[in-house]
C-alpha cells in the first residue's frame, strides 16, 4: 500500500472530528472519499498533508509513519495537495504560482521538464503565465492549483473538492484532467461532494460519516447499492 | 535653516521611520502580528553600540556589527519563547498583550542594567557633512548617510523578496500559511527568518537614530517605534515599498510642523495623520483593498 491510515483521531478542541478511521490507498489507484459536509473529509486530507496534527493513529506513507514528521517535509516525499477553495496565491503570477508548486525540488532541468509537462496539460495556464492568479476565473484557478501540486512531482495527489463551484462543463474538464493525471502514474486520493463523479472515475470509494468510515467497497459496487444511491447521489 | 534644509531633515527622520516600519510591517504581513516591542529591540541596539562604542572604545562600525547580530539573536529568541507558543492561540489579542509585555519587560531590564539617566551617545558618523547653494542648503553627514542607507536597505530588501526562494516563501506565507505549507514551506522558518530581518533593521535605526538624536535613554525607542507603526499603516501596513513611503511622508510631515507650526503639536499633528487614513482609508496609502473570491 502507498498509503495506509491507521485508527486516525483528530480534535478540534473537545470535538472529535475522525474516530479512529482506517483506510488504504494503493499505488496507481484513484480512491473517492465521499460524505456529507461535517463528515471529516477536509479534516482527513489536512491531517494527511500535516496542517492539523491527529491525537492517535498513524499515517503510513511508503509503509513509514509520517504523523509526527513536519507538514512541509511531507511533499518532498511525494504528498501533494489541492486544497479546498484553491488557495492559489492570488498576487502571484501564474508561473511564480507554479514555482512555488516545485519549492521543494532542487534539479533546474527537471523543473522546466515539469513546467512544460503542466503546460501541455493545461494550455490555459500557458497562455495566461503572466498573468496575475487572484485574477482567473474559478475554473482557471482550479487548473492552476492542480498545475501547482503537480509541479512537485508527487506519488499521491490529495485532492479536495476539485469541482466545487464550478460550471458543469468546468466541472467535465476538471474530471477529465484528474482521469489523464492519473493514466500518467499518479495515484489519487479524491475527497468529492459530487458522488455520482467521484464514483463514476474511482476504482474504490470509502463513505465518511460524522467522523467514522461507514461503508467501503468498489467503486461501481457503491454507485449500484441502495443506500448509497439515496444518501448520495440523490436517487 | 531654508526651507529646502527643513525638508532633508525631515527626509532623514523619514528614512529611520521607514526602516523601523520595515520591521512592523514585514512581521506583520508574515507572521500577522504587530510586534509592539519592535520599537524597544531599537533601544537595545542603542545600549548595545553605546556600550561597545562609548565605554570600551571599539570602531563604531565594528559596534553595529555586534548590535545588529545581538538584536537579530534577541529578535529569534523573543519569537520563538513568547511569540510562538501563542500563534494558534484562540484569540489574536493573546500575541499582541505579550508583545506588550516583552516591550515592559526590555524597557524596565535596561533601566535595571544602565539606570534611568541620559546617555549622552556619540554619533557612529564623524563626517561633517555637506553645505550647498552659499549655505542655503546644510546637510549634515549623518543625514545623508541615513538616507543612502534607507535607500540601500529598501533595494536589497525588495530583490530578496522578489529573486530569492526565501523571499518567495516569505511571499507565500503572507499570503496563505497553510497552501505555503503545502507547497513545502518551512512556515517556522521562514517567520523565524522575517523576525532576524526586522531586527537586525531595528539595530541599524538605532544606530541612526542614536546618532542623529544623541540622548539614550531606556524609552528612546518607544516613540519611534509608534511613530513607524503609524508610517507603516501610512504607507499600507504588509506592504514594503509602502513602509518606506509612509515613513519618509512621515517624517516630512513631522519636521515641517515642528518647524513652521509648534514644536509642542508635532506629535499631535502625526497622530492626528493615524486617525485621518484610518478613517479615510484603512488599507493605507499602497495597501490592497481585502477581498474574497469564492
Amino acid at each position: 500500500m502507498l498509503l495506509t491510515i491507521k485508527n486516525l483521531s483528530v480534535y478540534y478542541g473537545v470535538i472529535q472530528a475522525l474516530k479512529k478511521i482506517n483506510f488504504s490507498v494503493d499505488r496507481g489507484e484513484i480512491v473517492a472519499l465521499i460524505g456529507a459536509n461535517g463528515a471529516g473529509k477536509t479534516t482527513t486530507l489536512h491531517t494527511i498533508s500535516g496542517l492539523i496534527d491527529p491525537k492517535e493513529g498513524e499515517i503510513l506513507f511508503e509503509g513509514k509513519d509520517i504523523s509526527h514528521i513536519p507538514g512541509h517535509r511531507r511533499v518532498a516525499m511525494g504528498i501533494a495537495q489541492v486544497p479546498e477553495g484553491r488557495r492559489v496565491f492570488a498576487d502571484m503570477t501564474v508561473e511564480d504560482n507554479l514555482r512555488m508548486g516545485a519549492y521543494t525540488r532542487k534539479d533546474r532541468s527537471g523543473y522546466s521538464d515539469t513546467l512544460n509537462m503542466v503546460f501541455d496539460r493545461f494550455p490555459r495556464l500557458k497562455e495566461r503565465r503572466g498573468q496575475l492568479s487572484g485574477t482567473l476565473s474559478g475554473g482557471e484557478q482550479q487548473m492552476l492549483a492542480m498545475g501547482r501540486a503537480l509541479m512537485s512531482k508527487p506519488d499521491i495527489l490529495l485532492l479536495d473538492e476539485p469541482s466545487m463551484g464550478l460550471s458543469p462543463i468546468m466541472v467535465n474538464e476538471v474530471f477529465d484532467i484528474i482521469r489523464q493525471v492519473h493514466e500518467d502514474g499518479t495515484t489519487v486520493l479524491l475527497v468529492e461532494q459530487n458522488a455520482k463523479k467521484a464514483l463514476n472515475i474511482a476504482d474504490r470509494a470509502y463513505v465518511l460519516e460524522t467522523g467514522s468510515v461507514t461503508v467501503t467497497g468498489d467503486a461501481e459496487e457503491l454507485l449500484n447499492n441502495d443506500s448509497i444511491r439515496k444518501a448520495y447521489l440523490g436517487e | 535653516m531654508s526651507f529646502l534644509t527643513t525638508f532633508v531633515n525631515g527626509l532623514s527622520l523619514g528614512s529611520i521611520y521607514a526602516i523601523i516600519a520595515l520591521g512592523y510591517t514585514m512581521v506583520y504581513g508574515i507572521a500577522k502580528m504587530l510586534n509592539f516591542a519592535h520599537g524597544d529591540f531599537i533601544m537595545v541596539g542603542c545600549y548595545i553600540i553605546f556600550l561597545f562604542s562609548s565605554n570600551l572604545g571599539l570602531p563604531p562600525f565594528i559596534s553595529i556589527l555586534i548590535a545588529v547580530v545581538l538584536c537579530t539573536v534577541l529578535g529569534i529568541t523573543t519569537e520563538r519563547v513568547a511569540y510562538r507558543p501563542l500563534r494558534n492561540a484562540a484569540s489574536p489579542l493573546a500575541v499582541l498583550i505579550t508583545a506588550i509585555g516583552v516591550s515592559y519587560f526590555l524597557e524596565n531590564l535596561a533601566l535595571l542594567i544602565f539606570g534611568a539617566d541620559t546617555k549622552s551617545f556619540s554619533s557612529v558618523i564623524t563626517w561633517s557633512g555637506l553645505s550647498l547653494f552659499n549655505g542655503e542648503l546644510q546637510i549634515q553627514g549623518i543625514t545623508i548617510v541615513t538616507i543612502a542607507v534607507s535607500l540601500l536597505i529598501l533595494l536589497v530588501l525588495q530583490l530578496f523578496v522578489h529573486k530569492t526562494k526565501e523571499g518567495q516563501a516569505m511571499l507565500a506565507v503572507s499570503q496563505d500559511r497553510g497552501a505555503a505549507m503545502l507547497m513545502g514551506i518551512d512556515v517556522n522558518k521562514t517567520i523565524t527568518l522575517t523576525f532576524a530581518i526586522g531586527s537586525a533593521l531595528a539595530a541599524v535605526a538605532g544606530a541612526l537614530l542614536a546618532s542623529a538624536y544623541p540622548s539614550l535613554t531606556p524609552y528612546t525607542g518607544a516613540m519611534p517605534g509608534i511613530k513607524a507603526f503609524v508610517a507603516a499603516v501610512l504607507g499600507g501596513i504588509g506592504s514594503i515599498p509602502g513602509a518606506m513611503i509612509g515613513g519618509l511622508v512621515l517624517g516630512i510631515i513631522e519636521i515641517l510642523s515642528r518647524t513652521y507650526i509648534s514644536s509642542q503639536l508635532a506629535d499631535a499633528i502625526v497622530f492626528g495623520i493615524l486617525v485621518v487614513v484610518l478613517l479615510v482609508k484603512p488599507t493605507g496609502i499602497l495597501g490592497k483593498k481585502i477581498q474574497e473570491k469564492v
